[in-house]
């Protein structure tokens, strides 16, 4: 129940946003909506996101979007420079990397911040093993592989998520 | 003063989507140009968006092009995840300069 009132909530303020109108007709179709949406996806709205409800894991959640930006950001100078190098310094190849997350939820964010985080990219993931498509393979080692690719949103996520 | 703003982030936001699309044609196999076109233009699309809003402001059009920022940073990374996935299982290979591929090596073994 708790659940599906949450769900209602967060729809019915995306409606809200979307018209950026108080007007009650507005309103009205709106509350319709919401309940509609909330019907069809009740399978689809992740439990874990129920988590969000404790204040510090909100908060560490908000944060996690800066300091995600920040390595998007990095992610395009790389991108920058190995394109508009003549050379073409690239060394890609598939590695496979394991995570100790548990949660689907967390795992499912793991594995997009990767994709947006300088030079890598989640092919597959098949239980705790990613495979991970990495465009300048600097370490053989499978070790400093997750150490440069994973740790750095892996304790976060942990925090927010278990 | 706010709409000499948008427009440099405008203009930012156009450079990195020009970089990414001259990644597509630079990059030798379908795994290296998905990157440089998922993060290119996912910042770069980003950036538009975020001119728009500085333009338009807290009015109808300014929020929607926030939510439309939302929703690109959680689904365009999960279109390139599932196109390089896709394109692996096809049996598309990766360039003859690539150094490993575990996930071949897993799937000869799954298959043996």
């Amino acid at each position: 129940m708790k659940k599906k009132i949450t769900q209602f909530i967060v729809y019915f303020i995306i409606w809200l946003l979307l018209t950026w109108s108080l007007n009650y007709q507005e309103v009205i179709v709106g509350l319709g909506v919401a309940l509609l949406a909330m019907i069809l996806t009740k399978d689809l709205f992740p439990d874990e996101l129920m988590k969000l409800l404790n204040p510090l894991r909100l908060l560490l959640a908000i944060i996690y979007i800066p300091y995600l930006i920040f390595y998007i950001i990095l992610a395009n100078f790389d991108v920058a420079y190995r394109v508009l190098n003549p050379n073409l310094p690239i060394n890609p190849g598939i590695v496979k990397v394991k995570t100790g997350l548990k949660n689907e939820l967390a795992r499912t964010i793991l594995a997009n911040s990767i994709t947006l985080t300088p030079g890598t990219l989640t092919v597959e993931v098949d239980g705790d093993d990613y495979y991970i498509h990495w465009i300048n393979i600097t370490s053989e080692d499978p070790k400093r592989q997750k150490q440069i690719i994973i740790d750095r949103f892996e304790w976060m996520l942990r925090r927010i998520f278990e | 003063m706010s709409s000499n703003v948008a427009i440099g982030f405008i203009i930012v936001g156009v450079t990195f989507d020009l970089l990414g699309c001259l990644g597509l044609i630079r990059l030798p196999d379908i795994y290296n140009r998905l990157q440089a076109a998922t993060k290119s233009v996912t910042l770069g699309t980003c950036m538009i968006l975020i001119g728009v809003f500085l333009e338009f402001g807290f009015t109808s059009g300014g929020i929607k092009a926030l939510l439309c920022l939302f929703f690109i940073l959680l689904t365009s990374p999960t279109a390139a995840h599932a196109l390089s996935r896709g394109s692996h299982i096809s049996g598309f290979k990766l360039w003859k300069g690539s150094l490993m591929d575990k996930l071949e090596e897993k799937r000869r073994m799954d298959e043996n």
